[in-house]
């Protein structure tokens, strides 16, 4: 019934914008109106509006970033956010000064030039100093925002500490699973072959030392204070490893193990404070389209204090020993004989 | 009709449907394109309406998209995506570089030349028929059952090579290779041609630097396009060998559906730099057309000349050359050596350059003009609006330590929506606004324009400029649904009002169509020279070129700069370029 009304409701108003449309034809025809942008009268109009629109914009623009700010940016838990947010603040203080001047001055210009009868357009359409000058105030600008972001890069992106905590985060459709070396601070290898329902991530078990004491928690803990190296694993098609309190972001490949390394700054607890919010959690997020489920690949990150994290590091037992059953012959290496013992 | 050159019999078929003459191929690709333009936005009007209102039940539209509408009434979460995928790969290819530049490339290169006709008008008709036949593919692609293409416009392998993945990649995802195969040779016969015709054409004393920048754009943005796309054709192909014939280009260690494929030793990362190659000159191939014709509109509406007409060409040749050469800064945080970051910043920061030359160029153009608020003028002022907002974030996104925040997130979102969706669409809106009345003999509705202009500035910004915040907030593009992550449970208001900002929008399109289709019949009879212009296209003696070859009598010949308005030394604001020199004016150059 409601979409029955709408409909006639919409067929009316269809209607009447089509009547005011003729008159406003008709009308156009009786006055014999200068059109193709001569009217003065238009032409008047058009001009006061965009600057109208200049002012409200800004103002809206303005007032409403500075309102919500404590909603889009971010509290920071990572020690590099320090200098990306100072380049981001640089380069966007640059940013908002030349988007109003350039905007002030289109819409003055569009406002003050704007077309009067008689009147004929100045002639000139060369001036070499202005075009060396706004070719070398861009080019200068540039080159420190370059500069300073060549070696933030550097920093940011060179190899990880020595001393670093190592994890292993796997993606597959569509979840996450973080890998930890355990005792001898070894990953143990892995191979997309022994990938099973059991096995997830394909850890060899049966035949690496160095897997026998890896642990695999539900919930992916760090330590505060101390780099840590994020081995990012695909299993299936590519998946993004994305944890914006931390400035993090890196492709999940199949094929090819990428790492991103950062040094958490600030613990979850903390962080429930500074924000009162008892029920906060760090999210890692999926950031590269994979699938129907893409939305949803989230895992928590919880962040301790150093002693803490020792504490947790220590509880966790390995992966084999919850799965005794996976190295279990007859489960294994004879999968047909099991299906004859079922029966 | 037809003129003494051309005696073959005309009939209906020869004459609109496989014509060779380049206004009749203008009109096919911009009609197709306009067509396009309402799927395109179609699709993007049902993906806000999930992303503003996610609890909306939309049940009304399941006799239109059956099971892709689920029982509770809800967007399929899988077809979201394959919404988003079409909407990019329609906008992006089939709109914006078909609809733009193969419009106005071939109404205007032989127009504006002094040229009876492009070079090879039987390329010319191969061009569009390759562009339609690669249409009615992409059709297609959208009723087979599993869906059409769902990997992103992107179309990143192993996502689109398995079928397993994502229903999309199946039949969907063949199709799409195969309908951008045609595109792909439909762009390349049409750029070929365009360069031929602009190399060899021109009327006597059309120098090159006497060519209207419009012409300049459309030579550079098909060089850029011979010049790339076939490296993503290439990159189709190897998509194609390994969906099909089980090879390994792109495929590597994948465990899915249970099963360990066999694929050993590709590179994912291979198919993203191939693709970007063409990819990011993609943009400027969509871009230049639309700042060429934001030269040649705002000129001629300010009635002054072009400022800085050399540099103008300079920036249009340098933004051409750095854009092959920026590729993977759409990959800095893919994996890839973080060497190359650094070289793929310096290199795309280095575009702020010759970009804000060409702002600054056009600001000084407005300066002491004369300026005619008519309808392509709008438009043209709310393009370079657009290309200063866009391009100043840009500044963010190139510089590869702030792309580690801000990659794949609402903030790209909103700056290649307003830099290349809105300021090219403006260009093509422009393009339309100035040369209707050389496409068909008719002036649009003058009140029905100014309407659409204000609908969609307005409504765009009120877009876009929302999403810049929500992308700071970290919202990652392509997400279905925002409501699994405490991350991302604010902006729920904002995300309301970018969706009623974009049926506005989207709904303001339909006053443009109204004017577009309703004018070519009933329109006001356009004059010869409507806007008092100064390049050739105006010269023919009604508004409309009525037959082959354009001019009835001599092809006209160039005596000046085609921006010589306002000019001191001549009583009227502009001077057309066949107007031989006035002595005083031929003492002054001596």
């Amino acid at each position: 019934m409601t979409s029955l009304l709408l409909l006639i409701a919409s067929l009316i108003v269809f209607a009447i914008a089509a009547y005011l449309f003729k008159i406003g034809n008709l009308l156009d025809t009786l006055s014999q109106k200068p059109t193709e942008g001569k009217d003065p009268k238009t032409n008047h109009q058009q001009a006061v509006l965009f600057l109208i629109l200049t002012v409200v914009g800004f103002v809206l623009f303005f007032s409403y970033a500075y309102q919500a700010a404590e909603k889009y940016i971010l509290p920071q838990a990572a020690v590099h956010l320090s200098s990306i947010s100072s380049l981001f603040w640089i380069t966007m203080t640059l940013i908002l000064v030349v988007f109003v001047l350039t905007h002030v001055v289109l819409f003055f210009f569009a406002y003050k030039y704007r077309y009067r009868p008689g009147r004929k357009a100045y002639f000139h359409h060369d001036n070499h100093k202005l075009e060396i000058l706004w070719t070398l105030v861009p080019a200068v600008v540039l080159s420190v925002l370059i500069f300073k972001g060549l070696s933030y890069w550097q920093e940011i992106t060179a190899p990880a500490p020595e001393n670093a905590e190592v994890v292993e985060l796997s993606a597959y459709q569509f979840a996450w699973a973080s890998r930890y070396p355990g005792k001898d601070g070894k990953l143990g290898r892995a191979d997309f072959k022994l990938i099973d329902s059991e096995n997830r991530t394909g850890v060899d078990f049966r035949r690496d030392e160095n897997a026998q004491d890896d642990f695999m928690p539900r919930v992916m803990h760090l330590p505060k204070g101390k780099p840590v190296k994020i081995r990012i694993r695909a299993l299936d098609v590519i998946h993004s490893f994305y944890a914006p309190h931390f400035g993090a972001q890196t492709y999940a490949i199949p094929g090819m193990p990428t790492v991103f390394w950062f040094t958490p700054s600030k613990t979850t607890n903390e962080m429930r404070e500074e924000l009162k919010d008892p029920d906060f959690n760090y999210e890692i997020a999926c950031n590269k389209i994979c699938g129907r489920g893409h939305f949803s690949m989230r895992y928590i990150l919880v962040v301790d204090e150093p002693e803490e994290y020792e504490e947790w590091y220590t509880q966790q037992s390995p992966w084999i020993q919850k799965h005794p059953e996976y190295l279990s012959p007859k489960s294994r290496e004879e999968p047909l004989s099991q299906k004859s013992n079922n029966l | 009709m037809s003129n003494t050159q051309h005696t073959h019999s005309e009939n209906f078929l020869n004459r609109y449907v496989f014509s060779t003459d380049h206004k009749t191929i203008a009109k096919q690709f911009l009609i197709t394109g306009v067509l396009w333009a309402i799927i395109g936005l179609g699709m993007s009007a049902l993906f806000r309406l999930q992303l503003g209102y996610p609890e909306l039940d939309l049940s009304c539209l399941k006799p239109l998209f059956g099971s892709y509408i689920t029982e509770g009434g809800k967007l399929d979460s899988e077809y979201y995506l394959a919404l988003i995928t079409m909407h990019g790969t329609i906008m992006v290819f089939f709109v914006l570089t078909a609809g733009l530049s193969g419009t106005f490339s071939n109404l205007l290169i032989p127009l504006q030349l002094g040229a009876r006709d492009m070079a090879s008008g039987f390329l010319n008709m191969l061009s569009y028929w390759a562009f339609f036949l690669s249409s009615v593919v992409m059709l297609a692609s959208l009723f087979v059952e599993l869906g059409p293409a769902s990997a992103g416009w992107t179309i990143y392998p192993p996502l689109s090579a398995l079928p397993q993945a994502i229903g999309g990649s199946g039949l969907g995802m063949t199709l799409w290779l195969f309908s951008m195969a045609l595109f792909i040779a439909s762009v390349l016969l049409g750029g070929i041609n365009y360069i031929t015709t602009i190399m060899n054409l021109r009327t006597k004393g059309m120098s090159f630097m006497r060519m209207p920048l419009t012409i300049w754009s459309f030579l550079l943005a098909a060089i850029l396009g011979l010049i790339t796309f076939p490296v993503l054709l290439s990159a189709a192909l190897l998509l194609i060998f390994d969906r099909s014939f089980g090879t390994s280009f792109y495929l590597s260690d994948i465990y899915i559906a249970g099963e360990a494929l066999h694929h050993t030793g590709g590179s994912p990362l291979l198919f993203q730099h191939l693709f970007w190659f063409l990819g990011h000159p993609e943009v400027y191939i969509v871009m230049l057309p639309a700042l060429g014709i934001a030269s040649e509109v705002i000129s001629v509406h300010s009635r002054k000349p072009i400022f800085g007409h050399k540099a103008m060409i300079g920036s249009l040749m340098l933004i051409s050359f750095l854009s092959i050469v920026v590729w993977a800064h759409h990959m800095f945080v893919s994996g890839m050596n973080p060497f190359l970051g650094s070289v793929f910043m310096l290199l795309t920061l280095l575009i702020a350059i010759p970009s804000s030359v060409k702002t600054f160029n056009y600001l000084a153009t407005l300066w002491r003009g004369n300026i005619r608020f008519s309808l392509p003028m709008l438009f043209a002022i709310g393009l370079v609006s657009f290309f200063i907002s866009g391009g100043l974030t840009g500044l963010l996104l190139g510089n590869a330590v702030l792309d580690i925040v801000l990659h794949d997130t609402y903030f790209v979102v909103a700056h290649f929506h307003i830099v290349m969706g809105a300021a090219s669409s403006f260009g093509l809106l422009t393009g339309i606004y100035h040369w209707y009345p050389k496409l068909f003999g008719r002036m649009l509705n003058e009140r029905l324009g100014y309407i659409h202009f204000w609908i969609s500035f307005i409504g765009i910004y009120a877009v876009f400029i929302p999403l810049h915040f929500v992308g700071l907030a970290g919202f990652p593009r392509r997400y279905y649904a925002f409501t699994n992550f405490d991350l991302f449970d604010s902006f729920t208001d904002l995300n309301a009002l970018v969706t009623i900002a974009a049926l506005v929008t989207f709904l303001g399109q339909v006053v443009f169509l109204f004017n577009f289709f309703h004018s070519m019949f009933y329109g006001r009879k356009a004059p010869p020279n409507p806007w008092e212009a100064n390049t050739l296209e105006w010269t023919t003696p009604s508004a409309k070129p009525l037959s082959h070859g354009n001019w009835p009598g001599d092809i006209p010949e160039v005596h000046r700069w085609p921006y010589d308005y306002s000019h001191p030394l001549h009583k009227e604001d502009f001077v057309p370029q066949h107007i031989p020199l006035s002595p005083k004016e031929k003492e002054k150059s001596e």
